[in-house]
């Protein structure tokens, strides 16, 4: 039973860190109706500025986590300002090809300032299990996986005191909730959207740092945005909650699935498991968990 | 000045419906078809064929299938990639184990086949819409290379399911050298583009726009929602499917179900945002862009790296290919987002007034 528990608790962390990323998909869609392909490649830009920084430079953690700070906002800016400016009013899914255009531009850039090696990320929290866990209850359950979800929560945290306690906050759901009303009643719609980017481009880096400092610095962090993607449609694509609670489920059900249904069907299931998952509750409820309904007027 | 449909007087009602109205159009796709026919086998190489020429086909079957699914029914996917390999697993087991099956009769075989996988993929269409589609197919994306390497059974159990495409032989013919391969693949297309052209100009093609314009509304004015959009999954999937078994037997001969993966399906979609969304001709032309681009850009760079006597890696180069690939498309969304086929129109349309501005 322990190893069930163990396993559990090992899925639900590791749902952490999907949604972690499911939520720079989340902030950007509530806010601009765009679908950012580009949130993975972000993540891999955000974690190898970081890391390239930090060789480079050689300066303490703080200031180059400043610097790549810097580096996300005027990313986030420079997007608003180049790509999606001139694309206001075109369909949704010409937005969604644009932002992988924007995907396969970063991910080229990135790799050729920083080069394509595999870089180590040094948080300073080891990857090994909790002792205490170990002793008692016979469960590994790592220190970083528990670190990450600590940081995942103070994110969230932050995140849910920034929209509904400042007044940018409260612009931003305004824009969140309807455009045209918000541009009414005074709000700057493109410093909005500047700064919905600049947010995700944040989002981006600390998910990044987790996920390099798990996994390493190197081109495959862009595929964790395709492991985002289910949690992101069975929590809803508006929904903050939603990308916390899909991304526990999708972890939780992966992990199991993983251990209990992977060896009697050959394994490798990892790849798909989730979009299935998803694809059955989306079935049930066809906006996600959390979504917004929506009501077809002809 | 030439291109003017003035004085072409239509005295029947199949003349005023034909595929090409206007007598300079008709004379146009009959010297490029003879071009392509005639001109192109005496003075292209084998690069040219099996490099160029034969995916750039092959590619515009399977973005013609998705346009299909996404430029007329409306309904994005982003799993075409894996219809193809369905088609082609299909088509190479039809060969493989019914004795006597011809090359052509295991196409459509492999096509149907992927348009019975498309059908069961589609099946979730009818709830779910728009981004969550779209990521919904990517379960499909997903879910049938495993699938197809993990049962054995579909490659003949070769090692990670490689498959090997038989010999095509019609009718006793080999077609063996790149040039047979290029002139069987530029019939197929002509006719699978012809047919395309035709069904979205009929009742289906129809039903399919007004389900894409608003889906409740078509369903108010009496379109059957199930049937219509299952039967643009069954045929775009169809499309993908034999574009599948032509990707294998006639371009690239051995393939495994890895080979048609995520980037595969995504190229696919910037055809048809490039070549035009909704329009059978930018297929076409979005496949031509998206094929010949990589190779342009790879010449480019490699000669600016020697102009600037820059000692560039083979890694900067393909990411710097990247880097210009990303900015192109966003540059071309933002300049015509309807695509080439929107270009070509207003192109005509300027022809036809020339040399009037208006």
């Amino acid at each position: 039973m322990s190893f069930f528990f163990e396993v559990l608790i090992g899925g639900l962390l590791a749902g952490v860190m999907y949604s972690l990323v499911a939520l720079g998909f989340v902030l950007i869609y509530k806010a601009s109706g765009v679908f950012n392909f580009a949130q993975g490649a972000m993540v891999f830009l955000a974690a190898l500025t970081f890391v390239g920084l930090q060789e480079k430079t050689g300066l303490p953690f703080w200031a180059v986590l400043v610097l790549t700070l810097g580096v996300m906002v005027a990313l986030g800016i420079a997007t608003e300002r180049i790509v999606l400016r001139p694309l206001v009013n075109q369909p949704q899914i010409t937005l969604f090809m644009a932002t992988i255009g924007l995907a396969f531009f970063l991910e080229g850039a990135a790799q050729m300032i920083w080069g394509t090696d595999v870089r180590p990320l040094d948080l300073g929290i080891k990857d090994e299990p909790i002792e205490a866990l170990m002793t008692r209850f016979n469960m590994v359950i790592s220190k970083f996986d528990v670190f990450a979800a600590g940081v995942a929560g103070l994110l969230v945290a932050t995140l849910a005191i920034f929209f509904n306690k400042t007044r940018i906050g409260r612009a931003l759901r305004a824009v969140a909730d309807d455009h045209q009303a918000a541009l009414a009643v005074g709000i700057p719609l493109k410093t909005i959207w500047a700064i919905v980017w600049s947010v995700a481009g944040f989002v981006a880096l600390v998910a990044g740092l987790m996920w390099g400092a798990r996994n390493g610095v190197q081109f495959a962090l862009t595929f964790v945005a395709l492991k985002a993607l289910p949690v992101l449609i069975l929590g809803g694509f508006e929904s903050v909650a939603g990308a916390i609670v899909g991304g526990l489920i999708i972890g939780a059900s992966e992990k199991l699935a993983e251990v209990y249904l992977g060896p009697h069907v050959g394994g490798g299931i990892e790849g798909w498991f989730a979009y299935v998952m998803a694809l059955l509750f989306l079935l049930i409820r066809p906006e996600g968990l959390f979504g917004e309904k929506h009501i077809d007027r002809v | 000045m030439f291109y003017r449909e003035a004085g072409q007087f239509k005295a029947t009602y199949a003349a005023d419906q034909q595929l090409f109205p206007i007598r300079q159009d008709r004379w146009a796709i009959a010297t490029i078809l003879a071009i392509a026919i005639f001109i192109v086998p005496l003075i292209a190489n084998d690069y040219w064929f099996s490099a160029i020429l034969i995916p750039l086909l092959v590619f515009s079957v399977a973005a013609i299938g998705l346009n299909i699914l996404t430029g007329y029914a409306g309904q994005l996917s982003l799993g075409s990639a894996a219809f193809m390999a369905v088609g082609a697993v299909a088509a190479y087991n039809f060969q493989l184990r019914v004795p006597g099956m011809p090359i052509l009769g295991s196409f459509i075989l492999g096509g149907l086949s992927a348009a019975a996988v498309g059908v069961a993929f589609g099946l979730p269409s009818l709830r779910i819409k728009g981004f969550y589609l779209a990521v919904a197919t990517l379960a499909a994306q997903f879910f049938i290379p495993w699938l197809l390497v993990k049962v054995g059974w579909f490659s003949n159990y070769s090692a990670s399911g490689v498959i090997t495409a038989q010999a095509v032989v019609i009718a006793g013919y080999a077609f063996d050298t790149p040039i047979k391969k290029y002139l069987l693949v530029l019939v197929i297309a002509a006719v699978m583009a012809l047919l395309a052209k035709n069904m979205v100009r009929s009742r289906i093609g129809r039903a399919w726009m007004a389900v894409r314009d608003m889906d409740v509304a078509a369903e108010v004015i009496g379109i059957h929602m199930l049937q219509t959009k299952l039967l643009a999954f069954a045929v775009s999937s169809f499309y993908c499917g034999v574009a599948g078994a032509l990707y294998a037997f006639a371009y690239l001969g051995t393939v495994q179900p890895e080979d048609f993966n995520l980037d595969l399906s995504f190229r696919i979609l910037f055809m048809i945002i490039v070549g035009g969304v909704g329009s059978i001709l930018g297929s076409f032309l979005g496949a031509a862009f998206i094929t010949l681009l990589p190779i342009f850009l790879d010449l480019l760079l490699t000669k600016l790296a020697h102009g600037f006597n820059l000692n560039l890696q083979g890694g900067a180069i393909s990411m710097a290919q990247l880097v210009v690939f990303g900015a192109l498309i966003i540059f071309f969304l933002i300049v015509e987002p309807h695509g080439l086929a929107r270009l070509w129109q207003i192109g005509k349309e300027k022809l036809r007034l020339w040399p009037f501005p208006y």
